[in-house]
């Protein structure tokens, strides 16, 4: 899946000569926390967060002192070594990004121009529609060696019983000589499909509670 | 004449049948109405024929494409392509003759009990043949082709505006029933089930509370596998009590699938007959308190159908009777006769011996991890109702 199927395209932004008064409205306005700060052309010349607002308010104890503070320009707070990807990266690519440098948004760029933005929140949901949680089916784990053609033998027994996958995902076992390969199955009564791949000599776990068997 | 209570029954409720194998057996419903007969504890005043819904009725709730679609299927006329958007022709709901009239049959069980309690001529009705709540408004899921308590509650409010409390204690969460009114603050749904981590339908999370004006009126609790009789009652006793005092409902409507116990198939909890005898108590004590007795109860999901599902459902009319006290030998009678059918030994007893299974390992921690669910579904109104302490 590529950014440009998940990001969203109306995306709030503000100048470089608005105040910060602006972007604590515009924060609570709209429940954001990262607004992309562009010049006039829409080039992302920098960022701003929840956390740099937060930095230049006043503390709730002093909650009156030094307002004027926040008429100041946003220019005065705002990051201006910004990372930004494109429409075609891969939506994996951005997660790795997102853990290793430790940020929750990243405006997409294309030909230098803002074009949408991508936070924590739409890839945690892109990730919930890949587990396939949201329809009605059931999880089955299948424990299987780490060896190639698993996948495909265990997802012929499925398709025998005409039982209609909505997502697969495979984990790393504890043991690397194995591997979980976990299906969302659209079936409330998967007793045949787990009879099935037993006999085909698996060990299903259904459900995987380590210390309890079923 | 004015009865008490109703008993919705029918022996056409058998035409609702997927095939022989298949796991969803109205055969239960047969089972609990002959021991009750047998036993003198169901009246023939007391039984009442259900009617079928009308396709007015069933629109309340599904879309009139997928209710034609049903009638297709139902005729052979259907084809596979376009059925299976539906959610018709799967393993789980296959096409079988007839499907409409059958599936109408269930929503007019229901129906019929919802007509008893609310024209004053019956305290409470049980419509055992219904109770499929994972139907969905145009397709077909989890063995429900329609959702006669989705259709019951829409009846109840257009006909006669009342607010319904909808408790489903089946082992699946009530996705179906949920959905439908998710936005409407007049139904308050409450589902305590079986995690869907791994059990379908793996909705009914702690965090599906509801939105827009419905908001914080759906509560779900999903209990962890291998949940006991302690944990499970514990979770629904705290739960009902605190929900009925807030949501203050005109009428329950109880689902009562008996698939939490430890035989069924299809799920991994641990409840015994223990708990099926509270459910109902429970129920019955709220409807009087908050509803001025209106409690419509309906079956649901119950796949042993021969040691769990009779007793359990049995003991809902005894409890809605008043003749629940009950324990010992099961009627001699019914046994004989049923016995030769059954694949397994059938329970000789109303309850179950104990160690029924082998002690599970972890129950300390499952039910620490249950009573911290329980908390956090109920967090907006505990939270509510310390800050009106405070501000009196």
């Amino acid at each position: 899946m590529i950014v440009e199927q998940i990001m969203k395209t109306d995306v709030i932004t503000l100048h470089p000569n608005h105040r910060i008064i602006d972007a604590i409205q515009l924060v609570k306005q709209h429940h954001i926390r990262h607004i992309p700060i562009v010049n006039d052309e829409n080039h992302v010349i920098g960022i701003i967060t929840d956390r740099d607002i937060r930095d230049a308010s006043p503390s709730i104890f002093q909650a009156n002192e030094y307002i004027e503070d926040l008429q100041k320009p946003i220019s005065t707070i705002m990051k201006t070594d910004v990372i930004t990807g494109h429409p075609l990266d891969f939506v994996e690519e951005i997660a790795a990004l997102f853990y290793e440098y430790r940020i929750s948004c990243l405006p997409i760029v294309k030909d230098e121009k803002l074009v949408g933005i991508i936070t924590e929140t739409d890839l945690l949901h892109t990730f919930v529609q890949l587990t396939g949680a949201h329809q009605p089916s059931s999880q089955i784990e299948v424990k299987v060696p780490n060896l190639s053609g698993m996948l495909s033998k265990v997802a012929a027994i499925f398709s025998q019983r005409n039982i209609n996958i909505s997502s697969v995902l495979v984990y790393p076992d504890k043991d690397e000589h194995y591997k979980i390969l976990v299906f969302r199955a659209q079936t409330m009564n998967p007793t045949g499909i787990i009879a099935d791949l037993k006999n085909a000599g698996y060990t299903v776990l259904w459900p995987n509670l380590p210390g309890v068997s079923s | 004449m004015k009865k008490d209570c109703v008993f919705v029954y029918s022996d056409d409720f058998q035409n609702y049948k997927f095939h022989d194998e298949h796991p969803f057996n109205q055969l239960r419903v047969k089972l609990t109405y002959d021991l009750l007969r047998t036993m003198n504890a169901l009246r023939d005043e007391q039984i009442v024929a259900p009617r079928m819904a009308t396709d007015e009725e069933l629109a309340l709730i599904h879309d009139r494409d997928y209710i034609e679609a049903v009638k297709a299927a139902g005729q052979g006329r259907l084809s596979a392509d376009i059925a299976l958007n539906y959610g018709l022709g799967t393993e789980d709901t296959p096409i079988f003759p007839n499907m409409h009239e059958a599936s109408a049959l269930l929503v007019g069980s229901t129906l019929t009990a919802v007509d008893y309690v609310l024209s004053g001529k019956a305290k409470h009705a049980l419509s055992l043949g219904g109770g499929l709540h994972h139907g969905f408004r145009g397709k077909a899921s989890g063995f429900c082709i329609y959702n006669d308590s989705a259709v019951a509650i829409k009846y109840i409010q257009e006909k006669y505006q009342l607010r319904v409390l909808y408790v489903d204690t089946d082992a699946h969460h009530g996705d179906g029933v949920q959905w439908s009114f998710y936005d409407d603050p007049d139904v308050c749904t409450f589902s305590i089930h079986e995690t869907g981590r791994y059990l379908f339908p793996g909705t009914g999370n702690v965090n599906e509370r509801g939105q827009g004006k419905g908001y914080g009126y759906s509560f779900n609790i999903p209990v962890d596998a291998f949940t006991e009789d302690e944990s499970w009652l514990d979770a629904y006793r705290q739960a009902l009590r605190e929900i009925a005092d807030f949501f203050k409902p005109d009428i329950i409507v109880t689902q009562n699938g008996a698939d939490a116990h430890y035989y069924d198939p299809l799920t991994h909890l641990s409840v015994t007959m223990k708990t099926y005898r509270e459910i109902p108590k429970l129920a019955h004590q709220i409807a009087h308190e908050y509803c001025d007795g209106r409690w419509i109860a309906v079956g649901g999901g119950g796949y042993d159908i021969w040691r769990v599902v009779p007793r359990a459902w049995a003991l809902i009319w005894l409890e809605m009777t008043e003749q629940s006290n009950i324990s010992g030998n099961l009627p001699k009678a019914w046994l004989d006769k049923w016995q030769a059918l059954s694949p397994v030994p059938l329970p000789l007893e109303w309850d179950d011996p104990e160690h029924l299974y082998s002690p599970i390992p972890r129950k300390t921690e499952i039910t620490e991890k249950n009573a911290q669910t329980v908390e956090k579904a109920l967090y907006p109104i505990r939270n509510h109702r310390s800050n009106i302490k405070q501000s009196l």
